[in-house]
């Protein structure tokens, strides 16, 4: 357990240099650079700047160098935002984006799970074609349609009432500001969560050994709780992984929306600007994330299955 | 002597896309006290459904009609709730394919004890026990340590053996074995079938054996009964039917089983044409266009269940 624990580990060091060497040479690749300026640049003053952030060495050079500071730690500079370095931007924005996906992912298991039990154990009743027709619109709608409307409902008409809430803004991450933007992330995780619930408890309880449970005269809920359920949360823990790795890493449209100073718009302002030392920072957490969150996929299957335990 | 199970003119209905398919129609049998009926029939012969709906097992788009007597109450009409008083255990259930019968995740012990915790109000401990004894009972050797695995760690043999006595524990007064033996070994085959006779003899359990397997009832059953197209066309002792088959279809299936003890090298026989589509059944006896003793009347006419056959033919022997 723990040995197989730590060779996952272990395997994920070389993972994740692959993608740090695949992601700094591919942004080289992209043309254009950080200090492409609006205005033209005096050539002295951009020879300047690209000595200063050692763009004029070869590339392999940087590229040794960008991983000898890695190595201790050292995101680099960012491109754009002068004052502060790439490790600075995301201790300040990762646990906001972190806090904020960590309570949606939350609030889309607490939701989504039961609602799919729910639909299943009514296929095709009426009941079942509501919540399969919500879990539908919630996975089209994008979100920043509901983010708009949730801060045109509660931020704007029911500004004078007792449900008002902040339509935007992070206030040092007070209660209230958090409901809205927290909400329309888990909205999309709720529907899918719930649809592949539905799906899987339905195809589960179709299972052989739902029927010698009938058999033996177990009542309903008992053969749901004690002999479904664990095989049919299988699907739905797949999915978790990557994707808890990818809403924790925030939400560029909901961050944007809110004004929420979370890590998800660095991913694509960074993109955008060519800074170079940011986007390898964002990269690196979230595959890092995603290591880790499928380490952790690995160890839930063991709970669940287990065959998976002694493989 | 009063009979377990008595079925009386059974049919099994199922709705599906093109409308409704009948899969069991009229079938009526019994089984007494200690007794073995045997079931024999080709995949789709209503077999499996037959006691499918007398265990209140059918799938949610079948419904059955007529009446499943046990002990003279008709179970069709009773609540879910009053059934899963019987079901596991007064009436039990053993089926085909042991390896995805059990739950995966569970293990074995607490597979067996939640039967014993739910019908007899056992504690954890007293269940466990008996349990124990119970799978030491249908001759799986370790009994104890083997209460602590997970289906996956057994063998399909064993498996099975677990699934009988799941079926046993609470002393039931009918046991329903839905194929078995088909998904095993020929050597296990023979073990599970020694050990679903001795308990039968020892528990004097009613127990019906279904198979397309004439072999595996040749030693066990009483009585037989031979189903077609969702009919029952022949049923009679067992010794009758294996020496003196009435049916055609029975003779078919009794001179497909290949024979050891036949000097002559000699090709397998098989019955010429596919089984009925229960969509589109023939006119007239379901069998006709497979038999070779077919006649016009078969064509038009269905032959009812008389004297033990349904079979427009005086006497076989003749025939051939």
């Amino acid at each position: 357990m723990w040995s197989h624990l730590l060779r996952r580990v272990l395997i994920g060091i070389p993972t994740l240099w692959v993608i740090i060497t695949i992601c700094f040479f591919l942004m080289r690749l992209t043309p254009g650079g950080p200090f492409d300026f609006e205005a033209p640049v005096p050539p002295e003053i951009m020879a300047n700047l690209r000595a200063r952030y050692h763009l004029d060495e070869p590339l392999w050079q940087q590229y040794l160098s960008y991983i000898w500071h890695l190595l201790q730690g050292d995101l680099g500079p960012s491109f754009k935002e002068k004052d502060f370095t790439v490790g600075e931007l995301i201790a300040q924005s990762l646990p906001v984006s972190f806090q904020n996906g960590l309570s949606a992912m939350v609030l889309a298991l607490l939701i989504g799970i039961p609602a799919g039990i729910f639909a299943a154990l009514r296929q095709n009743k009426a009941s079942d074609y509501v919540v399969s027709g919500l879990s539908m619109t919630g996975i089209v709608v994008p979100t920043f349609v509901t983010s708009q409307l949730a801060i045109l409902i509660f931020g704007v008409w029911l500004k004078d009432t007792a449900f008002h809430l902040p339509a935007g803004g992070w206030d040092n991450g007070k209660f209230q500001n958090r409901i809205l933007p927290v909400i329309c992330l888990a909205l999309p995780y709720i529907a899918y969560i719930a649809r592949l619930m539905r799906g899987s408890m339905i195809e589960t309880l179709r299972a052989n050994f739902i029927r010698t449970a009938r058999a033996k005269g177990l009542p309903y809920h008992a053969i749901i709780v004690r002999h479904a359920l664990k095989t049919a949360l299988m699907p739905v823990v797949t999915y978790l992984g990557p994707t808890t790795a990818f809403i924790l890493t925030g939400s560029m449209v909901i961050e944007t929306i809110f004004q929420i100073p979370g890590i998800g718009r660095y991913f694509v302002l960074g993109a955008l600007n060519r800074n170079y030392t940011l986007v390898m920072g964002v990269t690196i957490v979230s595959a890092a994330l995603i290591i880790l969150m499928n380490i952790l996929v690995d160890l839930i299957y063991r709970v669940l299955d287990p065959k998976v335990r002694h493989e | 002597m009063a009979n377990v199970l008595d079925i009386r003119n059974l049919n099994v209905h199922f709705s599906v896309r093109d409308g409704d398919v009948q899969a069991v129609s009229d079938v009526s049998l019994s089984v007494a006290k200690g007794e073995c009926l045997g079931i024999v029939g080709e995949s789709g012969s209503g077999k499996s459904q037959t006691f499918m709906a007398a265990m209140g097992l059918l799938a949610t788009n079948g419904r059955a009609t007529g009446e499943v007597n046990f002990h003279g109450q008709n179970v069709l009409t009773l609540s879910e709730s009053a059934r899963n008083t019987l079901r596991g255990n007064r009436m039990t259930m053993v089926f085909q394919d042991p390896m995805t019968s059990l739950t995966p995740h569970m293990r074995v012990g607490a597979q067996l004890t939640e039967v014993l915790q739910r019908h007899r109000g056992l504690d954890r401990t007293q269940a466990h026990q008996q349990a124990v004894a119970m799978l030491a009972r249908v001759h799986i050797p370790e009994a104890d340590r083997r209460m602590a695995m997970y289906p996956h760690e057994l063998s399909g043999g064993l498996r099975q053996r677990v699934m009988i006595a799941m079926a046993l524990l609470c002393g039931p007064e009918l046991l329903i074995a839905d194929e078995p033996t088909t998904a095993l070994d020929v050597t296990v085959q023979a073990q599970i079938l020694d050990v679903i006779r001795e308990m039968k003899d020892t528990l004097n359990t009613a127990v019906v054996l279904i198979t397309h397997d004439l072999g595996v009832i040749a030693g066990l059953a009483d009585h037989v009964a031979v189903m077609y197209a969702g009919r029952i066309v022949e049923t009679g002792a067992a010794r009758d039917i294996f020496m003196v088959p009435k049916h055609p279809y029975t003779q078919s299936l009794l001179a497909c089983t290949p024979r050891l003890d036949e000097v002559k090298r000699t090709s397998l026989t098989t019955i010429a044409g596919q089984p009925p589509n229960l969509e589109h059944l023939p006119t007239g006896c379901a069998f006709h266009p497979r038999c070779p003793y077919v006649m016009a009347r078969c064509r038009t006419e269905r032959p009812p269940l008389i004297g033990g056959k349904a079979c427009f033919l005086d006497q076989l022997s003749l025939a051939s």
